[in-house]
């Protein structure tokens, strides 16, 4: 029963930082929130008996994608507005 | 002239194929049991490897584990390609502010521990979950950290090359020496041992150290052109 609830726990939480990626304007804080579900999700792949698994998306998930991304936004923009604005301005089509 | 070379040997390649899918019969009722069973009890009884799934991976769907290895080597190589003009035209990356000295330190500390981590993760990869994939990632996450900490630490890119490539062709070396011995690609040709020792699985641990050492060597390339790229 405990088990249960925590696997929904765990569930209603990755949704929730999903949620909160894709609505998020900051673009930093919508990549850490995907780091946030590759967390959750490393640790639902022990729960399910996948340590193997589990290992992968900790490492590549959490530490790798994230930091690439976190490299991509320091070279690029950080806000999404920030963006639109710059190409209106300068007449660049998006 | 040259369209009708071209497509003679599509039909001749065509027929060869067609007729070699149509011979397997996939819907069959020898499909319908699936490979798990004889996979699993093939696993304790011949190979005596403890981990099921490092089995599977390196051994029975070998072949596939040299085709992920050739697309991450074909993705990071581009990437590299890709970047190389720019990272050679401005020398030092730019920082927008300094580690502080606690980041230094501890990274300093921690580093051996992340690495240690990883080989211990690739070279257990038949005994305990993990294996080359994973290991080579936690070893390229010890490196990353290093290259946050301190901006002006560096990897040798002609070492890092020479790993990959030395990795790569006794992987292939591994397969074609199991060709010659056993008659197929990437057959288990050495003795087994014992089960749950670290010398067993014939070739199993020596292919999963390699491709650690190969997945270390490309991801840390990886972090590092991007790292050092600007605009």
């Amino acid at each position: 029963m405990i088990y249960l609830i925590l696997f929904a726990v765990l569930l209603l939480l990755m949704l929730a930082a999903a949620v909160y990626a894709t609505f998020q304007r900051d673009l930093l804080y919508a990549v850490i929130a995907t780091g946030v579900i590759s967390l959750v999700l490393s640790v639902i792949f022990y729960m399910l008996q996948a340590p193997d698994v589990a290992l992968t998306e900790a490492a590549i998930g959490v530490a790798l994608t994230t930091i690439i991304f976190i490299i991509t936004i320091r070279n690029t923009v950080r806000h999404e507005d920030e963006h639109d604005k710059h190409s209106r301005e300068k007449k660049i089509q998006p | 002239m040259k369209n009708t070379i071209v497509i003679l040997l599509l039909a001749t390649i065509g027929y060869y194929l067609g007729t070699i899918f149509f011979g397997i019969g996939f819907g069959d009722a020898h499909f319908a049991n699936g490979v798990k069973d004889t996979y699993l009890a093939l696993t304790t009884s011949e190979l005596k490897v403890a981990n099921t799934v490092t089995s599977i991976v390196v051994n029975f769907r070998g072949f596939d584990t040299l085709g992920e290895v050739t697309v991450l080597f074909l993705a990071a190589t581009a990437l590299g390609g890709i970047l190389y003009k720019k990272r050679h035209a401005v020398g030092e990356r730019t920082v927008l502010f300094p580690a502080s000295s606690i980041v230094k330190s501890g990274a300093k500390l921690i580093f051996p521990a992340i690495v240690l981590l990883g080989a211990y993760v690739f070279i257990h990869g038949h005994l305990s979950p993990g294996g080359g994939f994973q290991g080579g990632t936690i070893i390229a996450t010890g490196f990353l950290l290093m290259l946050l900490a301190y901006d002006n630490f560096s990897v040798n890119h002609n070492v890092l090359s020479f790993i990959e490539s030395f990795a790569g062709i006794f992987f292939v070396a591994f397969g074609l020496a199991g060709l010659l011995i056993s008659g197929t690609f990437l057959e288990n040709f050495m003795p087994v041992g014992t089960m749950n020792d670290l010398f067993s699985g014939g070739v199993i641990p020596i292919i999963y150290i390699l491709v650690g050492f190969k997945v270390a060597a490309e991801l840390t390339g990886v972090i590092y052109t991007v790292l050092h790229e600007k605009d």
